[in-house]
């Protein structure tokens, strides 16, 4: 029996787990794909928001600006890539300036530090390439880049070296509760738990509806993308957003931390859970939404373009609350979801304490992990150390990104252990370059398959039936 | 390990495909030896050694041979010759001063200052990503070449349903390749309305085998959660735009992409070399010299060839040049500036240093009948050639002649054009 079970290992369980080890509690995520961060986590804007933009006196607005305050520390404590760039939301007409001045209002009420307004001389002088018909700009210094499924996988990890387990693959079907110990199953399994947090993204409303809490539903707001090859990154410094307007949200143009442009996203209401699709119209909407707001995209260095779905909740605000002593909901995790989860992660445990579990501080938690990207920013000796031990290190593997067997060896036996190709990928970044795998797959199919002690085929792209490889070649005639 | 980890080379070759091993051969045998290659891989012979179909070398030797035959010819003189090769090894930085760092599993990273440094990289594949189709993400989309090193390196089916999307050569061969190997291959389509490859390799890869080309056709969406279930094509119109109404659903479990391929110049790009936007190669004199002395270039890295036979001649070509620059014999007497007309995309070289006798490469931009090639200095014909017929798959040249460089002041602009022949 664990003290608590965490349903879903996105972003938010990830983060709610690691600080459950904080404490003296057994702690087991539960998570229905093969790998963390396939949710939402994985496909988003990756962007530490101010907190301007949520409404003064709502969960969300408390909890961004919060949450962007600890963000900072949290990702230097696991070893996450994270740069303060600022973000800039760029206006056209005197309408977008008006509207502006009113963000800025809103932001000084939820306490946001560093806001200014920017005419467009300012801002030319700041952004070079911004779109030439811009005129102003909200300023919001606090703004930052993060790699959510980075952050993820180094809360989770961070929580696993503490002790909590990760159970993959573990769809919940169904929850029971009888004398405060709820059983959470799936087609195989049963675990027990005195307590329930429920952070499973565009399906907190249906994990909600299995211990009768129809209260609210999360509805998934599909959000297209494209990503630009490392060329184009500095092509902007700052995160640029479009002022709201009756014209609509229009997209970001923002750098990286990896060094990349990323452009979008779309938003379209949709009923499918599980489409994150892209489709022409969308790409095509991206395209000329951050044409508009920035000048110089070479959309021909495109590299990939995706799909994130995110978890629309029906009130509005974020839903955290707990229906029923022990289980606690935390759904509805739209933007900005990234940006609050450090803060809803603390906000959860409060919410245990309230209610009475008993919550003794953890004297041997280590919150601390290295960076998985670590071997990269050593000094060309400090590598040659590492090669002598292990010449893994010097082989190549990715050559785009320049990332070696070592490095691949080492990310498949770090938690959480990544078991297919794009697991390695958004560990490594292997495949992850101009090339997009197209010379290192083969070899990352034979690293994993020798790890993991299963046969080459066996190797899936992303898990289930995503083979790589649907045979060995057996007709073999000239 | 070396003292610090610092070697020194007369000439570094950068990649032990066919350009870098021609390239250095060719400097052996003009006196050079002090020569490095630096291969990647874990083997010579570059892309070649999975190009296991033959029509290689027909020009070079005379005969047809496999791409591992091929690269074999080119192998073996190196082991003959002596010429100093590290395998497994990755370039990454090359600077203006001809210092090259790499590493590999016995030096770890270490530098090698060179005296003169042919890059030799070959080049990739265009992604699906650069592409921007729309769809969803799963597994079974590969360019005809991850498929063709998992089919004939590894032994791996990666499908058995393809559509295959690009007529560029690779997609030609894969379609052949899957076809033998089991596969059923339902169509391969082009986006233009003529295919990039080569004429003999759609008789002999797609007729032979029922194989449909649809022209002027693309894939606009991609179906399946985990692995490719089907892929929607349309007709394009003249803009190459999907033409709404043209679309059908082809059910398949793979899609592989022969899109384009693309030279491989980042570490050319960082060392500060000039490149050229067409060719994505840098732009280079009749030796194959780039904007920094001392740096040449060669085969697919330069420009995409289609036959390896014109890789090897062009790697000879920087590999002799890279002896005279190290023997400070490199004439640079001239500084002719060649340009095109658009019907014309690019020539290699894009200036010409002496008036020695040089071969131009060159690529039109469409299929094009009864023209003919010129050259001219100023108003001055230098050179006039019929063709029946030219596409952008196969590769022109010209040849021009020392009496006709000498003719020519020696800043000269020579401009390439395609002029109709009137009936």
């Amino acid at each position: 029996m664990f003290d608590c079970v965490v349903i879903g290992a996105g972003v938010v369980g990830g983060l709610v787990a690691r600080e459950l080890t904080k404490y003296n509690l057994s702690v087991c995520i539960v998570e229905k794909d093969s790998d963390v961060a396939m949710g939402a986590t994985r496909a988003n804007s990756a962007i530490v928001h101010a907190g301007y933009d949520a409404k003064e006196g709502t969960l969300k607005a408390k909890l961004n600006v919060r949450g962007s305050e600890m963000m900072e520390s949290v990702c230097s404590e696991l070893g996450v890539k994270y740069r303060r760039n600022g973000s800039l939301v760029v206006g056209f007409n005197d309408e977008d300036a008006a509207t502006l001045h009113s963000l800025i209002e809103r932001g000084h009420k939820n306490g946001v530090k560093g806001l200014s307004f920017l005419e467009r001389e300012e801002l030319v002088r700041l952004e070079p390439n911004i779109g030439s018909t811009v005129s102003c700009a909200l300023r919001a210094e606090t703004g930052a880049i993060v790699c959510p499924y980075e952050l993820c996988m180094a809360a989770v990890g961070n929580a696993m070296d503490n002790g909590c387990e990760l159970k993959l693959g573990f769809r919940v079907e169904g929850i029971e509760e009888k004398d405060g110990v709820y059983r959470v199953s799936s087609s195989e399994e049963t675990v027990e738990a005195k307590t329930v947090i429920n952070c499973a993204g565009v399906y907190s409303d249906d994990i909600a509806a299995l211990v009768g809490d129809d209260s609210f539903s999360v509805r998934p707001r599909r959000g297209e993308y494209m990503l630009l090859d490392k060329e184009c990154g500095s092509l902007v410094g700052h995160t640029v957003f479009r002022c709201p307007s009756k014209m609509g949200k229009g997209v970001l143009v923002s750098p990286t931390v990896d060094g990349n442009l990323l452009l979008g996203p779309t938003a379209e209401d949709i009923d499918d859970k599980t489409d994150t699709s892209t489709t022409a119209d969308g790409l095509a909407r991206v395209a000329s939404l951050a044409g508009n707001q920035v000048n110089g995209i070479s959309f021909g260095k495109v590299i990939t373009s995706f799909t994130g779905l995110r978890a629309t909740g029906s009130t509005g605000d974020f839903i955290i609350n707990s229906p029923k002593r022990g289980f606690i909901n935390c759904a509805g995790i739209e933007s900005p979801g990234l940006t609050s989860a450090p803060a809803i992660a603390v906000y959860v445990a409060d919410m245990l304490k309230n209610d009475g579990f008993a919550l003794e501080k953890n004297d041997s938690f280590n919150g601390t992990r290295r960076p998985s990207h670590y071997f990269r920013e050593l000094s060309e000796d400090e590598k040659n150390e590492i090669i002598k031990q292990n010449p893994d290190y010097a082989q190549v593997i990715c050559r785009c990104e320049t990332v070696t067997a070592g490095e691949i060896i080492e990310a498949i036996r770090t938690n959480p252990k990544p078991t297919d190709v794009d697991g390695v990928k958004r560990r490594t970044r292997a495949t992850m370059g101009r090339c997009q795998g197209g010379f290192c797959t083969p070899y990352i199919v034979e690293i994993l398959a020798r790890e993991m002690g299963v046969p080459v085929t066996d190797i899936t792209k992303s898990g289930g039936r995503s083979y790589i490889n649907v045979g060995k070649t057996d007709k073999g005639k000239m | 390990m070396e003292k610090n980890n610092v070697k020194r080379a007369d000439l570094v070759i950068i990649g032990g495909g066919p350009a870098g091993m021609s390239a250095a051969v060719a400097a052996y045998e003009k006196g050079l030896r002090d020569i490095l290659i630096l291969e990647r891989d874990d083997a010579l012979g570059g892309i070649l050694r999975q190009c296991i179909h033959n029509g290689f070398g027909l020009h070079r030797f005379g005969e047809e041979l496999t791409g591992p035959e091929y690269a074999y010819r080119y192998e073996k003189q190196v082991r003959e010759y002596g010429i100093p090769f590290m395998l497994n090894t990755m370039v990454i930085d090359v600077d203006g001063n001809k210092v090259v760092t790499a590493m590999n599993r016995e030096c770890g990273i270490f530098k090698v200052e060179a005296k003169a440094v042919i890059l030799a990289m070959g080049c990739r594949e265009r992604p699906k990503g650069a592409l921007n189709i729309a769809g969803c993400r799963p597994a079974g989309i590969y360019t005809a070449g991850t498929a063709q090193k998992f089919v004939n390196m590894k032994g791996l089916m990666p499908g058995r349903e393809v559509v295959i999307l690009g007529s560029g050569d690779i997609g030609l061969i894969m379609a052949r390749r899957m076809t033998l190997e089991g596969a059923k291959v339902k169509a391969v389509c082009e986006l233009m309305p003529y295919s990039g490859g080569l004429a003999r390799n759609i008789e002999q890869c797609l007729n032979d085998f029922d194989i449909p080309l649809l022209l002027s056709h693309t894939v606009v969406d991609i179906h399946g959660k985990e692995r490719l279930s089907a892929v929607t094509i349309a007709k394009v119109d003249e803009g190459r735009r999907p033409i709404p109404g043209t679309e059908t659903t082809i059910p398949c479990d793979t899609l592989l992409l022969s899109c384009g391929l693309i030279p491989e110049n980042e570490l050319t790009k960082a060392s500060g070399i000039e490149l050229d936007r067409i060719t994505g190669g840098a732009r280079v004199d009749g030796d194959r010299e780039t904007d920094i002395p001392g740096i040449f270039a060669c085969g697919n890295v330069l420009h995409v060839h289609d036959l390896v036979d014109y890789v090897s001649e062009e790697s000879v070509i920087a590999g002799e040049a890279a002896v005279r620059y190290i023997n400070g014999e490199k004439s640079h007497g001239m500084a002719l500036k060649l340009v095109t007309d658009g019907k014309i995309r690019y020539t290699v070289p894009q200036r010409i240093s002496s008036a020695e006798k040089t071969k131009v490469y060159f690529r039109v931009s469409n299929v094009y009948r009864d023209v003919k090639i010129t050259v001219k200095a100023g108003d001055r014909v230098l050179l006039e050639k019929k063709k029946q017929k030219v596409a952008p798959g196969e590769m022109e040249t010209v040849i021009l002649t020392p009496d006709m460089l000498s003719s020519c002041d020696k800043d000269e602009t020579l401009a390439f054009s395609l002029e109709d022949i009137k009936k």
